[in-house]
């Protein structure tokens, strides 16, 4: 579904992905996972076209999109929840959902539109009960859980989920990811971006871990979350509980 | 056949190329990160990680040696700290300093997935018995295929190696339908069978895997004949990790790789630049998943060529031709890797002067016998007979020491060793 090869991308003169490789397979919830300032984030800008790439090939869906601008990407059925969800504060829950599937609207019938609102409310029934409320008066969680409706409402073959569990509490956090393993089931494809290892590692199938730019480790959600570097550095456990754990120093 | 691992062992090549770019990064921006060693090396020829950005740009990186190996004894070039490490395998060698390799839990993991692979392209099921006649010990063959086996399903016997009677008591009782093990211990089972009077038709046996030596094309068809089974040969590096890095499918034309795991390049032994595809050279070796020990551009010194045509079997990755040759002076006996260096280096540790020798390899009735040639020198000679028995006796268990083996010797007049040089050192009279 998508392939990064050695994307280099800068910050003004700042270099900050140093060659990521990276891909994700239909059906597949793949997480980035890594410290504050990883590039993580900006992997998930590179993609989606809101920075540029300096060097390597994005491939979405086998066509070679680098350099392709952000609408056209959208178009495409590539969708990037961003961090800090960016809602309409000023809109209803409804407005919000319906602007979503704004590009697609040219195109497709009324009635697949009003069909995705009501997955999207089945998926999110706080959304359904919340539909006529202002978006900027929801909750953290119900703020996130819009931004991620808002992104289903475009039909997307992809999401792009930048840190959603980004300033929620633990509980909200919980909710999310059901959500998100949710649309596994489904059979979505979703790269989701995450400070919160643990709980990416949780949903996720593979992961790659980040640091300074660059991958560091990849594989399997399930080995990298037993793997004791990132225990220690990522599942905040600290040395006396591997310790503890395995037994042996 | 059954294929194990279809995702991988059938991926298209645009698929496992982005797979092994994405692990070589990785790999290297772990090695560099964790591995003074690398560190260093990469600075000596100025290049940093990031100057992988493909497959192809591995020829800037540094080559890795087994001298590389035994200068970071025993530890050095462990990426992740020892308390990580769950199995440690070593190489012989009391002379030279042996090459330590440390694996990780998912190192152990993936081995045996590997090594599942090779056996199931080999032909074996869940429904086999396996009979591994490999040391089990420092050498990673026994534990290696072990593991493997087990991870298939298979009822595992862990026989190990020596008592041959018992061992083919075993396969006869134990209805054994597979047999790892050396390709020169195979031919020797059945020499032993001859003398003892078992049939091979009173045994259940029906496929080999043969490693830790080259099988030539004679040992494989007279293996076959003897024991009335389809041999396959399978390829690993101790110092690399051991068995599963690659084996022979039912085809039986050239060992598929498994390239999730390794980045396999083929160079020219004198330029050390790639070759062609298809063309014969050295076998260079990237780990790409190894947590405990990666190692960046191993060589082998063993010649091979590559080819990434699909095979008939089904699988798509790529098949090295069987190794025949080294780059180097090493040769292998009952299994074990010996380097004349070592040998040279223990001679001249008994007298302190610059030894002639020569090493002779025989075969007789399917088992490998090393003489060991020794000119006196001026400085040995004796009159007494007592003397030239005890350093007899003495550079036979030198030799044993080190390599596990116990040679012949035969102390010869001076100047009789003259001509002796790289050429002729090894001198192998075993059937080709």
């Amino acid at each position: 579904m998508l392939r990064l090869q050695s994307v280099v991308t800068y910050y003004g003169r700042i270099l900050a992905l140093r060659g990521i490789s990276l891909h994700v397979d239909p059906g597949e919830i793949v997480a980035i996972v890594g410290p504050n300032g990883a590039g993580k984030t900006t992997v998930l800008n590179t993609i989606s076209g809101v920075v540029p790439a300096r060097s390597g090939r994005i491939i979405f869906d086998g066509q070679d999109v680098t350099g392709f601008p952000t609408e056209r990407l959208v178009s495409m059925g590539l969708t990037q929840v961003p961090e800090g969800r960016q809602l309409f504060a000023g809109m209803t829950v409804y407005e919000n959902l319906v602007l979503g599937a704004y590009r697609r609207s040219r195109f497709a019938k009324r009635t697949a539109v009003s069909r995705d609102l009501e997955r999207v409310y089945e998926i999110f029934p706080i959304l359904k009960e919340r539909h006529s409320q202002l978006a900027g008066t929801l909750s953290g969680g119900e703020q996130q859980m819009l931004a991620i409706g808002r992104a289903l409402m475009s039909a997307p073959k992809m999401l792009l989920l930048d840190e959603p569990s980004m300033g929620l509490a633990p509980m909200v956090v919980k909710e999310i990811l059901r959500v998100i393993s949710e649309l596994r089931k489904e059979g979505a494809t979703v790269l989701i971006v995450e400070q919160n290892a643990k709980a990416a590692l949780g949903i996720a199938k593979r992961a790659y871990v980040m640091e300074t730019g660059r991958v560091v480790m990849e594989g399997l959600a399930s080995e990298l979350s037993k793997n004791p570097e990132i225990q220690r550095a990522y599942l905040g456990k600290g040395y006396r509980q591997i310790m503890d754990q395995t037994g042996k120093v | 056949m059954p294929i194990w691992n279809r995702k991988i062992e059938k991926m298209d090549r645009a698929e496992m190329d982005q797979l092994q770019l994405e692990r070589l990064q990785a790999v290297v921006n772990r090695a560099y990160r964790d591995v003074p060693f690398y560190h260093r090396k990469f600075a000596a020829l100025n290049v940093a990680p990031e100057d992988v950005q493909s497959l192809e740009d591995i020829v800037r990186l540094p080559f890795t040696t087994k001298e590389d190996l035994r200068d970071g004894y025993p530890y050095e070039m462990f990426a992740v700290p020892l308390r990580e490490i769950v199995r440690i395998h070593s190489s012989s060698g009391a002379t030279a300093k042996p090459i330590v390799v440390g694996y990780t839990k998912n190192d152990l993991k993936h081995w045996a997935e590997q090594v599942a692979r090779v056996m199931s392209a080999a032909g074996v099921t869940k429904d086999d018995v396996v009979q591994i006649a490999f040391d089990y010990g420092l050498f990673t063959g026994g534990f290696g295929m072990h593991y493997g086996a087990e991870r298939l399903g298979a009822s595992v016997i862990p026989v190990s190696l020596g008592n041959t009677e018992r061992q083919i008591q075993i396969m006869q009782d134990f209805r054994s339908t597979v047999l790892v093990s050396t390709p020169s211990y195979a031919l020797y089972l059945t020499e032993v069978m001859n003398r003892v009077g078992v049939s091979t038709a009173s045994l259940c046996l029906r496929v080999g895997l043969f490693g830790a030596e080259p099988m030539s094309d004679w040992m494989r068809s007279e293996i076959e004949r003897r024991l009335g089974i389809v041999a396959t040969d399978n390829y690993g590096v101790s110092a690399v990790m051991g068995p599963g890095i690659a084996g022979e499918c039912e085809l039986r034309n050239g060992l598929h790789i498994n390239e999730d795991h390794f980045l396999a390049e083929v160079v020219d032994p004198d330029t050390l630049e790639p070759v062609p595809e298809d063309h014969t050279g050295e076998l260079v070796i990237t780990t790409l998943t190894k947590e405990g020990l990666p190692m960046i551009r191993y060589r082998t010194h063993d010649v091979t060529s590559i080819t990434r045509q699909p095979c008939k079997c089904g699988r798509t990755t790529a098949r090295m031709s069987p190794v025949r040759k080294r780059t180097d002076d090493m040769f292998i006996i009952r299994g074990v890797n010996v380097y004349p260096s070592e040998i040279e280096a223990l001679l001249y540790d008994i007298e302190h002067v610059e030894p002639k020798y020569q090493v002779v390899l025989e075969r007789e009735e399917g088992l490998d016998y090393l003489t060991l040639k020794v000119e006196l020198s001026a400085h040995m000679i004796s009159d007494q007979m007592q003397k030239l028995v005890e350093l007899e006796e003495t550079i036979k268990r030198r030799v044993h020491a080190v390599i596990g083996l116990t040679p012949r010797v035969r102390l010869v007049e001076p100047k009789t060793l003259e001509n002796v040089d790289r050429s002729n050192r090894v001198i192998d009279n075993r059937e080709r």
